[in-house]
């Protein structure tokens, strides 16, 4: 878990005032200032502090893979040996077809998989052929896997302040 | 959210805009200007290319994507095993609390499977909670307890 990295009311009027995006005009930072109440160059410094501590990840776009066409988007889910699952996780991250890999807890018997790889392609045999590398590379110690493939995107809207 | 029946057509440029903003706008006064000039384009026109790909649906979102655990709140992975005669209604509940950031419909006993992201850790606890008081179904917690790789590229 990441050490949270302090924000204070400002930081959060501007996070709630770019949450559903940064405005398309072109000063978008000053338009951000006048929803907030302070100048231009306070959100840029602001913003600025926010990437550095990670606070903000990136800015940029979010591509909606499915109507792009890439509807073959698998998270690919494996049991492997605790003893070697730091080791393959690193190992399985430095793909580069891989967007995100993850530890996370099994919850037996229902659930066996400890280790997470998405994969994304343009159609289920694309990602199928990604899973099988990873398959490879996991080797002896990986007791099995299974690929989800997302059928529906029920909801996506990233992070919201509630309050 | 809609899923189209066939896929949004890209231009070439719109393509170029895609790849090259997934990693970062820069934060100064005029960022469309500078990455317009970056890509070969009018200040205008990559304003008006963005909120086009944004109206069509080509992109979810632009601009910041905030680190829920970085300001101090909690995220987390959860799944559920529905019936499917239940789904539409639970996929009702559990969306509307806007905790779930994320939420998808997979190929799979676990079939739903979404993303809470909290204003503090505690939340995500009373969230899970709440969404299986409200729907009468477990929910699986999957924490992280360890990120090897973020950097989710889509080349168009």
């Amino acid at each position: 878990m990441s050490s949270p990295a302090p924000i204070d009311d400002i930081d959060r009027a501007i996070i709630r005032a770019t949450q559903d995006g940064l405005p398309l005009v072109r000063a978008p930072y000053a338009a951000v200032g006048e929803v907030v109440g302070i100048s231009a160059d306070e959100v840029v410094t602001r913003m600025t502090r926010m990437l550095e501590s990670g606070v903000i990840r990136r800015i940029g776009a979010v591509p909606n893979h499915y109507a792009l066409g890439f509807r073959g988007n698998g998270m690919t889910v494996w049991d492997v040996d605790d003893a070697h699952a730091l080791d393959l996780g690193r190992l399985v991250g430095e793909l580069d077809f891989v967007s995100h890999a993850y530890l996370r807890p099994r919850h037996l018997p229902g659930w066996p998989y400890n280790l997470f790889a998405m994969a994304h392609g343009r159609d289920r045999a694309e990602v199928e052929a990604k899973a099988d590398t990873i398959r490879t590379l996991l080797g002896p110690h990986c007791r099995g896997g299974e690929i989800l493939f997302s059928t529906r995107i029920l909801k996506k809207t990233g992070l919201r302040l509630v309050a | 959210m809609t899923n189209p029946a066939r896929s949004i057509d890209l231009d070439a440029t719109d393509r170029q805009i895609i790849n090259a903003l997934q990693g970062g706008l820069p934060i100064c006064e005029h960022p469309y200007a500078v990455a317009a000039t970056e890509l070969g384009l009018q200040e205008d026109e990559l304003i008006e290319r963005l909120q086009a790909l944004l109206e069509s649906g080509a992109l979810s979102r632009f601009g910041p994507m905030y680190h829920a655990e970085r300001l101090g709140g909690g995220l987390t992975l959860a799944a559920m095993q529905l019936p499917d005669d239940d789904f539409e209604r639970v996929n009702a509940i559990v969306n509307s609390f806007p905790e779930v950031a994320h939420n998808y419909a997979r190929d799979h006993d676990f079939n739903m499977w979404f993303v809470l992201a909290t204003e503090t850790p505690e939340r995500i606890g009373e969230t899970l909670a709440e969404i299986e008081a409200a729907t009468g179904h477990k929910v699986y917690d999957m924490p992280k307890s360890q990120e090897f790789y973020i950097g989710l590229r889509l080349e168009l």
